[in-house]
């Protein structure tokens, strides 16, 4: 907090999207040598200052300033002074090999053999923020896994790029990582920050956020709430500013599960342990982003959903994590993305009942809270968080014994979480089976039972009191040893 | 204003505009005739066109190529089966129903089990699909049975009697369409094959349906434009290959999918036919004439894109 001259700032801002005010007279200014976080609630108003900044979104009133002067703002502009933007939505091309999306990026001038000259940039872009990522730059960004993909993007960021880095907005960065590549992630932030640089890295771990910025900003209902030096929050106090009381974790109450021996559903594979899962059990996939766990869901989901002929009752729902690729559905209202999953039990002689899809909607509108003033408005009008909530109240609608989760969480606020995490309870308590991927061990503690990937595999069941975050980086990392450990 | 805003507006603007003009250039004297031959022609493009939409709304790459071959096929055999014999109309009816319904359950085989994308594999078939027709016909011309020629070129209080059939077919998809579950999962795997998926939506079925669906209406048309002409022709099928297209495109459908509306393909179906009347009662020959349909289609579709960006259906 010295008297150096703003980087970037804005003043009185305000955004408005039809009847939804994204921006309600912000002022923020960055400095060099700085991270501040930025954190709040989903559709506090984040996402959308993050585009004002890069440029992306013209605002209605204010102005944003670089250098001290006040100018012409935009995209281009943005790029010029060294502004990058990683965000929650995943940028890169995915029909292009890593080192041609560094090319994409790059303003600067190749010669002839550019794809050498981009697999290097690529290759120490990657090396600088993740040593040991083992991502092979000559690899088409699809086959990535959605960890790697955001790998990718945000060490691209970071590098040179004809212009260097001087500002990069982080939104969401670690929600699909680790927590070793987190933490590497957030490391490599403390020195771009020591070394001149400014970050904003908006999180909705909170211990991240306060580990790493220098100062904190939290925002609410599109006004700034909070503006002050990390070292004066604590994560209660932190959560307290954003509006919502934490409550305490609660182990999940075990009887109910241990009650249903019958698995609902059984995933064998060649190597590693048998997945099974009972009716009122919350079954956890853990280890390291990328083992097998997605794929063990998808090839679950695609056992158990027939592909000719759907039933009138679903055996099974989806939750997805990439939701952008296997979600929303974008060209459709909130309304219709919420009830696709659970028309056959909305529909009479073929015909959708539009009342009985209104009244489904509109209880689980409540039930989750999505911020909303009209479920008619498209999907894309709603934060990322909220379309999060959008996909769970689709699952949850769907009358299937058996929920598959993706790491649903990604992007979602600390208060939402623990409404969700009740709601599962509930549905659990109510008879429901549920197998959670989750890159937050946290989570974890909430199954009945874990299971732990390593390469492609379950390698080791953790139960009740002995799912913990130390048994279950040691099963990560360690695979069978782990076993003795634990 | 907000029926300018919808997506199928411009096609109607159109259509009503053209229809103005050429009857502006007789000083109004064949108005009722040029409607009625209007709505006639129209009523075989919606047939095909309306099953040519719900393949579209399925999305990047699905287009059904295989229309006119069904639709000789379906006129050529169903004709051959009838003989002129009045008793066997129903049946003969049924017979080109069950030849599109076939190839469109072929199309989908070719699509799922042979992993062809949609553009290729349809076209493939449809070389087949007209083979088998050329074999069958071997160039005799047989008449349609009395009853079905007389249905076919009369008209109800002045309404042409395709144009009631491609009404009530019309009410029928747009019912699909915006009204029922199986409609919503169309429109849903045009937005993202993937999101349907995981959403629990049966996407094989829903495509093969679908394709079944595209080509059991070629057939049918197929069936009542043979009966109306006199005759199964092998070449009658090939101007409805760009028609089905365009009638989808021109009636404000998205070309990528998942997003499609149905009263635009009046609308388009009835432009197409009036801006080539239009052309030949100002005298234009052919060359001028279908550079002109050319560039109006292109205004329309431009007018469309620019102004009809609207809200869509909650």
């Amino acid at each position: 907090m010295s008297d150096a001259p703003a980087l970037l700032s804005v003043s009185d801002a305000r955004l408005r999207f039809g009847e939804v005010t994204a921006l309600d007279g912000v002022s923020l200014a960055l400095r060099p040598g700085e991270c501040l976080g930025l954190v709040g609630h989903n559709g506090a108003g984040k996402s959308t200052l993050v585009n004002v900044l890069n440029g992306g979104l013209a605002l209605h009133a204010g102005s944003v300033a670089a250098g001290g002067r006040a100018g012409r703002w935009d995209v281009a502009a943005a790029r010029a002074m060294g502004l990058r933007c990683v965000f929650q939505e995943l940028s890169l091309c995915p029909n292009l090999t890593v080192a041609e999306n560094a090319r994409i990026l790059h303003r600067g001038h190749f010669g002839l053999r550019w794809r050498a000259e981009a697999r290097r940039l690529a290759r120490a872009a990657l090396d600088a923020v993740f040593p040991g990522h083992g991502i092979d730059v000559r690899a088409q960004v699809a086959s990535l896994a959605l960890a790697q993909r955001q790998m990718v993007e945000i060490a691209l960021a970071f590098a040179e790029a004809g212009t260097p880095a001087r500002l990069v907005i982080l939104d969401e960065p670690t929600s699909s990582l680790d927590a070793g590549i987190a933490g590497q992630l957030l490391a490599h932030v403390r020195r771009f920050v020591a070394a001149g640089g400014t970050v904003v890295l908006i999180s909705h771990i909170l211990s991240e956020v306060l580990a790493t910025a220098t100062r904190i900003v939290v925002m609410k209902d599109g006004k700034v709430v909070a503006d002050r030096p990390a070292a004066a929050f604590t994560q209660a106090g932190l959560v307290a500013a954003m509006g919502s009381t934490a409550r305490e974790r609660q182990r999940p109450d075990r009887a109910a599960a241990a009650a249903a021996p019958e698995p609902l559903a059984v995933h064998a594979s060649p190597r590693g342990l048998p997945v099974r899962v009972a009716p009122g059990e919350v079954v956890g996939l853990t280890g390291l982003a990328g083992h097998g766990q997605t794929e063990l869901l998808r090839a679950l989901h695609e056992r158990l959903a027939p592909a000719w002929a759907a039933g009138r009752d679903p055996k099974v729902a989806y939750v997805a994590g990439d939701r952008r690729f296997d979600g929303i559905l974008p060209l459709w209202s909130i309304r219709r993305n919420l009830t696709i999953s659970a028309l056959a039990a909305l529909t009479r002689r073929g015909l959708v009942d539009g009342r009985a899809e209104a009244a489904a909607a509109e209880a689980w509108r409540t039930r989750i809270g999505i911020r909303s003033p009209d479920l008619g408005l498209p999907i894309l009008s709603l934060s990322g968080g909220n379309q999060q909530k959008v996909l769970f109240a689709r699952a949850l609608l769907a009358a299937a014994p058996l929920v598959l989760m993706d790491d649903p969480m990604r992007g979602v606020d600390v208060g939402t979480k623990q409404e969700v995490y009740g709601i599962i309870r509930a549905e659990a308590a109510a008879g429901r089976a549920f197998v959670w991927y989750s890159t937050e061990i946290e989570e974890m503690e909430l199954c009945d039972r874990v299971y732990v990937f390593r390469e492609g595999a379950a390698v080791a069941e953790l139960e009740g009191e002995e799912i913990t975050e130390a048994a279950i980086l040691a099963a990560s990392f360690a695979g069978h040893a782990a076993e003795a450990l634990a | 204003m907000t029926l300018l805003r919808k997506p199928w507006a411009w096609a109607w603007i159109a259509a009503v505009a053209v229809y103005a003009v050429t009857i502006a250039a007789t000083a109004g004297a064949s108005a009722a005739g040029l409607a009625q031959a209007a709505f006639t022609f129209a009523a075989f493009s919606v047939i095909v066109g309306l099953g040519q939409m719900f393949v579209i709304t399925l999305g990047p790459g699905n287009v059904d190529l295989s229309i006119p071959a069904t639709m000789t096929l379906a006129g050529t055999v169903a004709l051959k089966f009838m003989d002129g014999a009045d008793d066997r109309a129903v049946a003969g009816l049924a017979v080109a129903l069950g030849i599109g319904a076939g190839v469109g359950l072929l199309n989908y085989a070719l699509i799922k089990a042979l992993r062809i994308p949609p553009i290729i594999a349809t076209l493939a078939l449809s070389f087949i699909v007209q083979s088998t027709a050329i074999w069958t016909n071997r160039g005799i011309r047989i008449k349609p049975p009395e009853s079905l020629a007389a249905f076919s070129t009369g008209n109800l209080w002045g309404i042409p009697n395709l144009a009631i059939v491609a009404g009530l077919l019309t009410l029928a998809a747009w019912v699909l369409l915006e009204r029922s579950a199986w409609g919503r999962r169309v429109t849903a795997i045009g937005q993202s094959p993937a999101a349907a998926r995981r959403a629990g939506i049966a996407v094989d079925g829903v495509r093969l349906s679908t394709y079944v669906l595209c080509a059991t209406l070629a057939g049918l048309c197929g069936f009542l434009l043979s009966c109306f002409s006199g005759g199964a022709a092998l070449n009658m099928g090939a101007e409805y290959l760009l028609i089905s297209i365009a009638v989808v495109v021109i009636g404000g459908s998205s070309v990528a999918g998942g997003n499609s509306n149905v009263p635009g393909i009046w609308g388009a179906a009835l432009f197409l036919f009036l801006v080539v009347s239009m052309l030949n009662t100002y005298g234009f020959g052919a060359g001028p004439r279908m550079i002109l349909t050319g560039i109006i289609i292109i205004a329309v579709i431009l007018a469309a894109s620019l102004r009809g960006r609207g809200a869509e259906g909650g």
